[in-house]
């Protein structure tokens, strides 16, 4: 009986390291230009895999990468940082409401993996989701996401310079190519709370340092979203 | 190797891992308000669009510059492209156009 009980344990960590390759094959560009990045805005290649070790968080990694590119301080950035993956928040909620009974010890180590990404993959799965499996499918995308920012780096290293000089756009084409296919599936929300966020950020940063600004901005585009939502539901 | 950087990267470690696991430790957000989830649901979209505005304007001396790439960006992302020939692309295309003037 102990052994079955573990092998099936076993195979439930297999299967989700198996998922996971999914996102470790997405992840591979995106690692790959953070680590590109991250060499062009100065870091080294210890701070950069660093970073991808103990962060692991894309949108924050690469928004603590412009802000060290302009200045910003060490605290604006921890701040920003908390605030972008404040979100994850809802997810590991709704992963603890139908996730397999396991240790508390346990909990704490596969949620360290939740990525928007790892959570989408281990959530689709009929409840109760095993803690083995999100640990698995978070494990194959940490891997990557650890592998190819060191990749990244030294790929950086080998552009000439003409091309590193337009360089100065990659994140903000990023930035829109993360916003896109949101824009595509859900449209009109996603392009007024970007307009939202943009212009709020405009007008702060008048005044504001470029951490603060980005952080007020966002939530005031949230606050006015809602408001204005919330108006126009009730009229209908 | 820069230690201030290394605490930074620490910190940014600690504040992205409590809301991973704090709600897997001790909470069920059955009772959160609708709309405070709502509104953190849509934070990624604005925190891009402060992230992309005004930078994208002033990240290059002559304004049209960045414009154009992002312009570029958001067309080839619309083809359905990964995020790499995104970069990839209008980078190229930028360096194009800084080759030819």
């Amino acid at each position: 009986m102990e052994t079955a009980a573990y092998m099936e344990k076993d195979d439930s960590l297999r299967r989700g390291l198996t998922a996971g390759l999914s996102i470790a094959f997405g992840y591979m560009p995106v690692a790959i230009t953070f680590g590109l990045l991250a060499g062009s805005t100065g870091l080294t290649v210890f701070e950069a895999v660093l970073m991808s070790m103990v962060v692991f968080a894309g949108a924050a990694q690469y928004m603590a990468l412009s802000m060290l590119a302009i200045g910003a301080g060490m605290v604006e950035i921890v701040l920003a940082t908390f605030i972008v993956n404040f979100r994850h928040l809802l997810m590991s909620a709704s992963i603890q409401e139908r996730a397999e009974p396991s240790s508390k010890k346990f909990r704490a180590l596969f949620g360290f993996f939740l990525t928007d990404e790892v959570f989408a993959v281990s959530s689709v799965k009929q409840p109760p989701i095993s803690g083995n499996y999100i640990l698995g499918v978070g494990l194959s995308a940490y891997s990557s996401w650890v592998g190819f920012t060191a990749a990244g780096f030294y790929t950086g290293a080998l552009l000439p310079g003409v091309l590193q000089e337009s360089m100065g756009i990659a994140l903000y084409a990023l930035f829109i190519a993360l916003l896109v296919p949101s824009i595509k599936e859900e449209g009109r929300p996603v392009v007024v709370l970007a307009l939202l966020g943009g212009s709020f950020h405009w007008l702060y940063q008048l005044f504001l340092d470029t951490g603060w600004a980005i952080m007020s901005a966002t939530i005031t585009a949230v606050i006015v979203y809602e408001l204005v939502d919330v108006r126009r539901r009730k009229k209908r | 190797m820069n230690e201030a950087v290394v605490w930074m990267i620490i910190g940014m470690g600690i504040v992205t891992y409590i809301p991973r696991i704090l709600p897997l430790l001790m909470l069920s957000t059955e009772n959160w308000p609708s709309w405070l989830r709502r509104m953190l649901a849509r934070v990624p979209y604005a925190v891009l669009g402060a992230l992309i505005f005004p930078g994208i304007i002033f990240a290059y001396d002559a304004v049209w510059y960045g414009l154009l790439g992002g312009a570029a960006a958001f067309l080839i992302a619309y083809t359905g492209a990964p995020l790499i020939a995104v970069v990839a692309g209008t980078i190229l295309l930028l360096t194009g156009i800084n080759l030819m003037m």
